[in-house]
């Protein structure tokens, strides 16, 4: 092996061992930065050892072999350590392998833990539990890179100066911590599927990292609805990527896709999911209805043949449990869709005074719809005018412009 | 990215059944890359094989060599990882457990 094919093997050993890795550390030393410190001095020495001597057979107990005698070297080197000395003697006699679920689903708690501000529990989690390099994360959020170092060590250093406890929540706290970990893995989505900035409307990377996070999670947190209604939903979200952007990059919208593009294997395995939600019991969640909302586009043939009525019914479910101008708006569609046009619009004016809505480009750009849908093209310019002032994505603004322009046409008359 | 991995076996000549700490370690295995997110779906193949293959708008099926056994002699997995190098060190431990023989990895692109 050449070096650069060497080092190309151990990066693909260290994103899937790292995240198991570091997890187990963190069980030893109970400090998180520690315990990224002693799994990167682990790799360092995997780039210097494995070119000569090959990937070991098992590469994952060589790194935390490694790992754990860099943590006696540093414990007689650093006398603050002391402490832990014993710590560390008593829980390395623990079975390899039995606790690494444990762990991990542990790792993923304290990475999103409360204390930290969402942005940070989204680098964190995108660096310890996704296997991404800094640069990796500054890139696909479009920030500088010492943004987000700066970032991942403040937010390790607030982890260890407030002591936050590795362990898995119980009783009326695990929901509570439960959803922050679902929103970290949302939000690195979202990111990925709905760019808010920049030219690219996906940056594909960030949705397969957070699917693959939910995918974990799901096997560690099986009994969790809502991890599954998670899944369930960017599964059904992510099945519609290619069929979200036409040949020259434009965004496709739900209603125009090529329902032929839309991946199967990806939807069969998010209403395998969302089942697997329901038949946990009790009444959906947020994450569970979005989900099944997805899911009534998903088994629709032609955008014909949605079912408005249950959509409506769904978002009726979904404003009760967590009220918003941004679901009422996203309900207004759906009434427009199964009841008309003027129904939804008189939702949407209903909200449209709404201080959260006040720069949410979807409100001016929903309102063009329904009136242009009513005739009053006129009215529909200004709106899908005012809503491209107010995206960042390029892309959407494109489109806005567009619809804009056709209104425009339409309102001459001929 | 998504790879195919898949391995079809030699159907021309009869080969050992896989003795059933195989099986289970392959199973292992298959729930080691479940677990990991990067499994989006797997399957068996079967020892018989179908050509359809078209000459010059000729077509011609030729089906074959069949052997006596009934086994799964191949699979594939369907796999989204990073990087073709994760999808090679995933092969590699997948070969590790079956042993000698030949595992294929292949880039998937959406249609």
């Amino acid at each position: 092996m050449t070096d650069p094919d060497a080092h190309r093997a151990i990066d693909a050993v260290w994103r899937i061992e790292s995240p198991k890795l570091i997890a187990g550390l963190t069980r030893i030393v109970r400090d998180v930065g520690l315990a990224e410190d002693l799994a990167q001095d682990a790799l360092v020495a995997a780039l210097e050892q494995w070119p000569e001597s090959g990937v070991p057979a098992k590469p994952g107990a060589w790194l935390m072999a490694t790992a754990k005698h860099r943590a006696i070297d540093r414990l007689r080197r650093d006398e603050r350590l002391e402490r832990k000395h014993q710590e560390i003697g008593r829980e390395m006699e623990v079975q390899e392998g039995q606790q690494d679920g444990d762990d991990l689903l542990r790792l993923m708690f304290i990475s999103c833990h409360p204390i930290l501000a969402p942005e940070a529990r989204v680098a964190l989690t995108l660096r310890l539990l996704a296997s991404l390099t800094t640069e990796e994360i500054a890139r696909a959020f479009l920030v500088p890179v010492s943004t987000i170092a700066q970032r991942i060590v403040r937010a390790k250093r607030t982890l260890t100066e407030a002591r936050v406890p590795f362990d898995v929540p119980t009783g009326p706290e695990l929901d509570a911590r439960l959803s922050s970990v679902l929103q970290v893995i949302y939000l690195v989505f979202n990111e990925g599927y709905s760019a808010t900035a920049g030219d690219d409307l996906l940056r594909v990377g960030l949705c397969e990292d957070a699917l693959r996070l939910g995918r974990v999670l799901a096997g560690l947190a099986p009994k969790e609805p809502e991890v599954h209604g998670l899944v369930a939903l960017m599964e059904i979200q992510a099945s519609r990527s290619r069929a979200r952007v036409g040949p020259s990059g434009e965004m496709v919208l739900l209603l125009d896709q090529d329902r032929g593009r839309w991946d199967q294997l990806l939807i069969r395995r998010g209403l395998a999911s969302l089942e697997r939600a329901e038949q946990l019991g009790g009444a959906l969640g947020p994450y569970g209805l979005q989900a099944a909302i997805a899911a009534c586009h998903a088994r629709a043939r032609t955008a014909a043949e949605t079912d408005w009525a249950r959509i409506v019914a769904l978002y009726d479910a979904l404003a009760e449990i967590t009220p918003s101008a941004v679901i009422e708006l996203n309900r207004a569609v759906a009434v427009a869709m199964a009841f008309g046009p003027a129904a939804g619009l008189e939702l949407v004016d209903a909200i449209a005074s709404e201080p959260s809505l006040r720069t949410y480009h979807f409100l001016p750009s929903v309102r063009g719809d329904l009136l242009a849908k009513l005739g009053r093209h006129d009215e529909a310019r200004a709106e899908f005018e005012r809503a491209a002032s107010l995206t960042q994505n390029a892309r959407e603004r494109e489109l806005l412009l567009d619809r804009a322009a056709a209104s425009s046409r339409e309102d001459t008359p001929s | 990215m998504r790879f195919l991995l898949y391995t079809t076996g030699d159907n021309t000549q009869p080969s050992a059944p896989p003795t059933p700490q195989m099986i289970e370690e392959v199973g292992k295995f298959t729930d080691e890359t479940r677990r990991a997110g990067i499994l989006l779906a797997t399957g068996g193949l079967g020892p018989s094989t179908t050509r359809v293959r078209n000459t010059g708008g000729k077509l011609a099926v030729t089906d074959g060599p069949f052997t006596e056994t009934k086994e799964l002699i191949g699979g594939f997995a369907l796999i989204e990882v990073k990087s073709r190098e994760e999808a090679i060190e995933w092969a590699k431990r997948f070969r590790k457990i079956v042993g000698d023989g030949d595992s294929l990895i292949q880039e998937v692109f959406g249609g």
